[in-house]
């Protein structure tokens, strides 16, 4: 099970990049929401996957048993995923403005802030 | 329901042993005091957006409330400094559990100097940041960052580091679209999607840390990386903590989301960012390279090294070719970042605590160049070298402080940017690296033309002559003095500067004895262990 999932989260990494290394905002975006989920897939995955053994500290013992599944890792996602949710909220909200603003959404020609032509500074008096 | 049952079940057999999972006795005033900057610079947050709409509240209360974190910062660096490391376990779970807030010396001297460049941020935007900016919330967010940078420095948690850097960030966002500019928004995007990736890498190598250790807490890691690093792939981690700090930082491969960013934003908003953002990840870089995975920070010495010498030349051939005085700065920014990453790929006492005084002077300092260039282009009407001219004249009380910070920006006595780099050119020669010493000398020397051409054109050409050959009148007399609210905030900063230039003793002891409580970190595993055991 854990080996098909880290397949998959190799998958999602690969088509993150992918998409990020493209010159238009909205892939880009596309590919953070992808890393995102695939960030928090590996933090389910490492935390391993298992149904049979419910995560309760048997009597007796202080640790839980070696079968269960780590509940900690599912809390990091919880927090993660509010996290990633909300910055891709702002984020998307900010590329639709900057496409209002700028008129594009290929990053090679948002050359606003810096321009293609900048003066150098002055050799003399 | 669940709690419900818990409750009854716990109530119908023996009363549990608490001591088991909590911190025994009550936490004592110290202790809250490691709390206290994140805790206070979050109310003051939600206060300040509870009035949001009596903008003339919002200055005081920020300013009252900065002030205060200052002092919170002075309190806790005396304790530090008198008793060691001081914990505080987030709802008294017994470490590793809980969430630890460990405030060690090189956490303190970060907050306090971050605590002060905030302070001063925060009189100077009296007069940068207009009703309408604030309405849109400048003083709120500023507390929320305060609270994220404050977070980030003294945590003891690696997951809560993540967060941190989360809170920062989003709030930085916010400062940074801050009257939504066409310019703002260009360089916010570029900042934000790049940020983001950087933190997302973070949170991968977090993630991959607890697969490995079974432990978030820094101290529990520091404990437990000697058994583990015949077994565990601890030199990826490494790699993957590297350039998620590296980009955060801004060192060069991953650095071209600042000069894209830092010059868009209101001044006040670049000289706090410029002060306090990447040195929140140089720092984070320290805590987990030099007291987490020492070992692995050795061997990937010469990478660190290759960095560093990139990011401080290109950095500086960077600052020569800008005209725009606040991209000039943003290339200075970056040149500096390299000067930390050598002390860091140095290693040893003499390199980190070469590091802790170069961050806690770039921290003053790059916020001060900001600031004066906010001033150059109040007055003198521009931020570009070809339309300043003629401050010398029109300021001379302004231009005598910027000449002092210009000193302190390219390493020459007597201002405390001397200090820091004697100290790195020293520990690089020490361990016969002559070719790091000569790259930040190389470095140090270009900075220097820089800023000589910076002075001799902004400050020192005379002002243009008009039709007539006469000479063009200066402006008004309300643009032609720096204002209060400038002038105070930037002779402080100068003044710590000139300071600790004169007087380095007592912070460089404090920096080499921050050092070897990372070298060592026996002080602050036995601060959240108190028993000495981790379980």
């Amino acid at each position: 099970m854990e080996a098909i999932f880290s397949a998959l989260v190799g998958i999602f990494f690969a088509a993150a990049i992918y998409l990020m290394l493209s010159r238009h905002i909205v892939r880009v975006l596309l590919g953070i929401a992808i890393l995102g989920n695939g960030v928090n897939l590996l933090l389910f995955t490492a935390g391993r996957l298992s149904r049979e053994v419910p995560p309760i500290i048997p009597a007796g013992s202080d640790t839980l048993s070696r079968l269960a599944a780590n509940p900690l890792p599912q809390a990091l996602i919880l927090t993660a995923i509010v996290i990633s949710f909300s910055f891709f909220a702002f984020l998307l909200v900010l590329s639709y403005r900057a496409y209002q603003a700028l008129g594009t959404d290929d990053t090679d020609h948002m050359r606003v802030a810096e321009p293609v032509d900048q003066p150098l500074p002055p050799l003399g008096y | 329901m669940a709690f419900a049952w818990t409750m009854t079940a716990a109530s119908l057999a023996a009363p549990p042993d608490l001591t088991l999972a909590y911190v025994a006795g009550t936490a004592s005033l110290a202790q809250w005091l490691v709390i206290l900057p994140v805790a206070l610079c979050l109310t003051l947050g939600a206060v300040l957006m509870m009035v949001r709409h009596t903008t003339r509240l919002h200055a005081p209360i920020a300013i009252a409330g900065l002030a205060a974190l200052v002092v919170i910062d002075s309190l806790l660096l005396s304790n530090v400094m008198a008793g060691g490391p001081v914990t505080m376990m987030m709802g008294r779970w017994l470490p590793p559990f809980g969430i630890a807030f460990t405030a060690d010396l090189t956490g303190v001297l970060f907050a306090l100097a971050a605590a002060i460049v905030a302070l001063a941020g925060a009189v100077y935007a009296l007069g940068d940041i207009d009703a309408r900016r604030r309405r849109y919330g400048f003083y709120p967010m500023l507390m929320v960052m305060m609270a994220g940078v404050s977070g980030a420095f003294l945590t003891g948690d690696i997951f809560n580091l993540y967060v941190w850097f989360e809170v920062l960030l989003i709030s930085s966002f916010g400062l940074l679209v801050l009257g939504s500019e066409r310019e703002q928004i260009d360089g916010a995007l570029k900042y934000a999607v790049l940020n983001l990736i950087a933190t997302t890498l973070f949170l991968i190598a977090v993630g991959y840390l607890y697969a490995i250790f079974g432990t978030l807490n820094m101290a529990d890691i520091a404990g437990k990386a000697n058994e583990l690093r015949e077994r565990a792939p601890l030199m990826t981690l490494s790699a993957l903590f590297i350039l998620a700090f590296a980009m955060k930082a801004a060192a060069f491969p991953v650095n071209f989301w600042l000069p894209a960013s830092y010059h868009t934003p209101r001044i006040v908003v670049s000289a706090l960012f410029a002060g306090l953002l990447t040195k929140v990840g140089v720092y984070a870089l320290i805590r987990v390279m030099v007291m987490l995975l020492p070992v692995e920070r050795e061997a990937l010495s010469l990478v660190l090294a290759g960095v560093a010498i990139a990011t401080m030349v290109l950095g500086a051939l960077g600052a020569l070719a800008q005209s725009d005085l606040r991209r000039l700065f943003g290339f200075v920014v970056i040149s500096g970042i390299g000067y930390m990453i050598a002390g860091i790929a140095i290693g040893g006492i003499a390199g980190i605590s070469a590091t802790l005084f170069y961050g806690l002077h770039a921290i003053v300092l790059m916020t001060a160049l900001y600031l004066v260039a906010g001033e150059a282009a109040r007055l003198g009407g521009s931020f570009s070298m070809a339309g300043l001219s003629g401050l010398y004249g029109r300021a001379p009380g302004f231009a005598f402080l910027s000449l002092a910070l210009f000193f302190a920006g390219c390493g020459l006595p007597p201002f405390s940017g001397f200090w820091p780099k004697f100290m790195l050119v020293k520990a690089a020669i020490d361990i016969g690296a002559w070719w790091l010493a000569g790259s930040a000398l190389l470095a140090g020397f270009l900075l220097l033309i820089g800023f000589g051409r910076l002075f001799l054109l902004v400050y020192w050409r005379p002002l243009p002559e008009g039709p007539a050959g006469t000479v063009v009148p200066v402006a008004p007399a309300t643009t032609a003095s720096v204002g209060l609210s400038a002038l105070l905030p930037l002779s402080a900063l100068t003044a710590l500067v000139a300071w600790f230039g004169l007087f380095p003793e007592q912070l460089l002891q404090l920096a080499q004895q921050a050092a070897y409580t990372l070298a060592d970190p026996t002080a602050y595993v036995l601060s959240v262990f108190p028993s000495g055991a981790a379980p």
